[in-house]
């Protein structure tokens, strides 16, 4: 069964390169599909343009970009289901890691094929609060004082409010020094939420338009892009002293890209986000550049601070989904007293 | 749905208004209370929804309909209208004619499972559709390895993409609004009883010239009017279409996927423009029908006298 | 198939359009569904129980069904209102507001959800007064009660229209020659041949509302334990790929749904066969 799949896969694959080799003396079109998470984009729409440029310049062939946003996690579901994405760029790599869990679709060392962990830009959380700062919230320990009302979205169906979660885990722990304390320290973080939305965009909504709660703990890049959209003269950013980094991580989706014979423009496209180029736009869009030479550009945007990271103080993402967000564990704690 | 006949049945009747009976302060009471009740649930929705599209002017509310997303995503909402409303209503005819001309045993069994759909949460709707044909789809968890020959996994094979594309969402759409027509037939033809089929099969007629000629034409508004209200849900079905859509832009996103996207994208007064012009094709639909009784009352006068009670079903 | 021979009827046509509609009927509706339950059935008795009753899904039931109830509730005395209104009385508008009554079944859900969340938001139309007089309904169960009474506002009316209608003027003109007062005559004479419509049009509603998801999450500010929904628990389930925990929410709610359903038809086919 296996050796005649195999064969027949062969057979395609020469099929394949076949067609390949015949039709590169004329441009083609190619379509690819990008299945991202929420606040990208704005950041793809444009980086979709420069590279149809640039690889209209280096090959002739015309690619057109698809787009698919939504929460991350229910993305990484579509494409397990069947959704015919090239490349998948979500926000965690534990989304990304589900394509290799649960529907075999990229390999298992997926993150070590592209630098830094397979993340080209990467962010962090910050409070965005309103103009003047009127609560005084400096750093984590503002956000659990009583009357304080904190937007963040649901952890269970956001990738962002994982982030949110873990980095007020991360200072409590370090701060107070124990599970306990640690696990205190979010309860009444999280007594204070008011609303939990489904995703990132909606806690940005109910924040800024509905004027729900007096802090958010966002993206930086969504900060930032609420800033531009709504008016600086409205809100303002709060760094606190210690936030997690975010790797926002990407991959190609091997099983799509080999049916799609799409493989080669897609590597290029992923690639291509950390070129300069790719490195640029991401900074433009408020995403850090990991690329130190353009993130040495944009140095005055980001404020330094310290941070966490996943692998070394979570012990990666597997293990973290498991004890804080899965069914009973501590977020579910938290609420079930 | 059934109520949608009561409607007609009350137009054409309303003519001989009794409304002498009640005092004066009652009856300012009632229409006071009524007119909040519709205002607050109804009213003031539906207007907010046009204050926020045309919050920006004119310009900027037409501009929502001229990006090629938006376009795209009327042209998807056409389309599956257009391909579920028609099934569903020649579902709707025979389903009406098995169950208003005939007594069977498990008649009841049968209508609640025709119904069954407006009580499915729209959520599970989609879902059903991801657990057939999706990549992990029907018995996926119980076989040992992803290569196996079950439904979802065959057509993925085949190439043949049916959830995150358009066929996903065609059915899912079938789904939800696959009640309406037949909902709405089922009453009508059994208030009409059988009388007027038998005449005509007694004069000779054949089934299909007795169906044509003689039941469709007497229950042509009714059809109409259900063919109305599943296109309005076909058009605006939102939860169920969510999930298999995969929501491509300008390729798998339907209308109101493509305000919630727009929404999404801070983007508030497109998303309310293009949600107006949901409203509006609700609207349409509403005057449409105001206008078939209209034309109608007298027709139905007839009809309804004796047997209006069993309307309720 | 024996059970299903016509009992009386010389009209042709039952075989292929009962053909038709049981075909149909098994491809879209029935087969897909059962897809739930197969998924569902991986689970043990046991496993499953606990599924359907741990402490959030519990509560998450107490809200779904509860603010359901609650607005089918509601829905009764502004359903039978606005029916009697439309009905008896002639006023300006009358038939704008026959016309807006269906609204709620050509809205799409997240429309109504986002508009109703604007409006009752503190900085919404309503919400800027009722929320300083201490009343908030966005991000409450109320706001879901809302929601949930403008998805299911048009049943009650339309089930109780027609009953209306037909309802013999002679019987109220002898209430009233007997002696009885107005109150005694709705109470006594009216209501009683309105009920089997009432309950219809409450349980549509009510089964409605159960699975409706659209509108809903956008007002409710899905906290756990308080505002959460058990739709939106079958999609947190879904976002773990615990597709046999969702399915076991979507075969309770369903089953919930088809028993209702079920009931009213027997009832009605009981109180029409009694009238008969």
């Amino acid at each position: 069964m296996n050796s005649s799949i195999l064969s027949l896969r062969t057979a395609l694959a020469v099929f394949l390169l076949a067609a390949a080799l015949v039709s590169t003396a004329s441009a083609k079109d190619i379509a690819l599909l990008n299945v991202s998470y929420d606040p990208t984009r704005e950041l793809y729409v444009d980086f979709n343009a420069a590279f149809a440029k640039y690889w209209k310049a280096k090959t002739g062939d015309t690619v057109t970009i698809k787009q698919s946003h939504g929460g991350s996690g229910s993305q990484a579901r579509s494409i397990n289901d069947g959704l015919q994405a090239d490349v998948a760029t979500l926000a965690l790599g534990v989304d990304i890691e589900a394509l290799y869990n649960i529907g075999k679709l990229i390999p298992q060392d997926w993150q070590k094929r592209l630098a830094n962990n397979s993340a080209p830009y990467t962010s962090t959380i910050v409070f965005l609060v309103r103009k003047g700062n009127p609560k005084r919230i400096k750093d984590w320990d503002d956000l659990v004082k009583p009357g304080v009302g904190v937007v963040t979205p649901n952890p269970k169906t956001s990738g962002g409010a994982r982030w949110n979660y873990l980095a007020a885990w991360g200072y409590a722990l370090k701060k107070y020094g124990t599970e306990d304390k640690a696990k205190e320290f979010v309860g009444k973080l999280y007594k204070n939420v008011p609303v939990l939305d489904s995703g990132a965009r909606g806690a940005t909504t109910s924040f800024v338009q509905r004027e729900i709660g007096d802090v958010e703990l966002a993206w930086e890049n969504e900060a930032f892009l609420a800033l531009k959209e709504f008016g600086a003269d409205k809100f303002e950013i709060v760094v606190p002293s210690l936030s997690i980094l975010a790797e926002p991580t990407v991959a190609v989706v091997d099983k799509v890209v080999k049916k799609k014979g799409t493989e080669v423009v897609a590597k290029a496209y992923l690639d291509y986000l950390y070129s300069d180029e790719g490195q640029d736009i991401a900074g433009r869009n408020f995403y850090r550049p990991t690329n130190p030479a353009i993130a040495a550009k944009y140095a005055k945007v980001f404020p330094k601070l310290e941070l966490l990271s996943i692998d070394a103080d979570f012990g990666g993402w597997t293990k973290a989904q498991k004890t804080h967000f899965a069914d009973g564990g501590i977020f579910d704690q938290i609420y079930v007293k | 749905m059934a109520g949608n006949v009561s409607t007609l049945v009350y137009v054409a009747k309303h003519r001989q208004r009794r409304s002498l009976k009640d005092p004066l302060w009652v009856r300012v009471l009632l229409i006071g209370a009524a007119l909040l009740f519709v205002g607050l649930f109804l009213l003031v929705p539906m207007a907010s929804v046009f204050a926020e599209g045309l919050k920006k002017g004119w310009g900027a509310y037409f501009a929502a309909f001229r990006d090629p997303d938006a376009l795209a995503a009327i042209r998807l909402t056409l389309l599956t209208a257009g391909i579920a409303v028609p099934l569903n209503l020649v579902f709707g005819l025979a389903a009406s004619w098995a169950i208003a001309k005939f007594e069977f045993r498990g008649k009841a069994l049968l209508i609640s499972l025709i119904e069954l759909p407006f009580a499915v949460s729209p959520v599970v709707s989609g879902l059903v559709y991801v657990l057939l044909f999706g990549a992990q789809g029907w018995w996926g968890p119980y076989l040992p390895s992803g290569e196996h020959p079950w439904l979802g996994s065959w057509l993925n094979g085949q190439d043949i993409q049916v959830i995150f594309a358009v066929p996903g969402i065609v059915l899912a759409t079938i789904f939800v609004t696959f009640p309406f027509v037949a909902r709405e037939l089922i009453p009508i033809m059994q208030v009409r009883g059988n009388d007027e089929e038998y005449a005509a099969l007694t004069l000779g007629a054949n089934g299909w010239q007795t169906f044509f000629r003689v039941t469709l034409p007497n229950v042509k508004w009714g059809l109409f009017y259900g063919v109305i209200l599943c296109n309005a849900r076909a058009m605006g079905e939102f939860g169920a279409v969510s999930v298999v859509s995969g929501h491509i832009r300008g390729l798998t996103n339907t209308m109101p996927l493509h305000v919630e996207i727009l929404y999404n994208e801070y983007n508030i007064q497109a998303a309310f423009a293009v949600a107006s012009l949901l409203t509006l094709l609700a609207l349409v639909t509403l005057v449409l029908k105001n206008l078939v009784e209209w034309r109608h009352r007298r027709v139905l006068e007839a009809a309804t006298a004796s047997t209006t009670r069993q309307f309720i079903s | 198939m024996s059970l299903l021979r016509p009992q009386r009827s010389a009209l042709p046509g039952f075989g292929l359009s009962l053909g038709i509609t049981v075909a149909y009927l098994s491809l879209i509706v029935l087969l897909p569904l059962s897809a739930v339950f197969v998924k569902a059935a991986g689970f043990s008795p046991v496993e499953f129980w606990q599924a359907v009753t741990s402490p959030r899904v519990l509560a998450s039931y107490r809200l779904t069904f509860g603010a359901s109830f609650l607005a089918a509730l509601a829905n009764v005395p502004a359903g039978v209102i606005l029916a009697w209104v439309l009905i008896r009385y002639d006023f300006p508008g009358r038939r704008i507001v026959d016309a807006l009554v269906d609204l709620p079944f050509a809205l799409p859900t997240a429309v109504a959800g986002i508009a109703l969340t604007a409006i009752y938001a503190k900085n919404g139309w309503l919400g800027q007064w009722l929320e300083p007089a201490g009343f908030k309904v966005a991000y409450t169960w109320i706001g879901v009660w809302v929601a949930l009474t403008f998805v299911g506002l048009p049943f009650v009316v339309r089930t109780v229209q027609p009953v209306l209608e037909e309802l013999e003027p002679e019987l109220e003109e002898a209430a009233a020659t007997l002696g009885a007062t107005r109150g005694q005559t709705f109470w006594r004479v009216m209501f009683p041949a309105l009920r089997p419509a009432i309950i219809t049009g409450f349980a549509l509603a009510f089964a409605r509302a159960v699975g409706e998801y659209g509108s809903v999450v956008f007002i409710s500010g899905n906290m756990p334990l308080k505002t959460e929904i058990t739709p939106l628990l079958i999609i947190t389930k879904l976002e773990q790929y615990d597709y046999r925990g969702a399915t076991a929410l979507a075969v309770v709610l369903l089953v919930g749904s088809f028993t209702l359903l079920l009931l009213i038809q027997l009832f009605q086919r009981r109180t029409r066969g009694a009238r008969a």
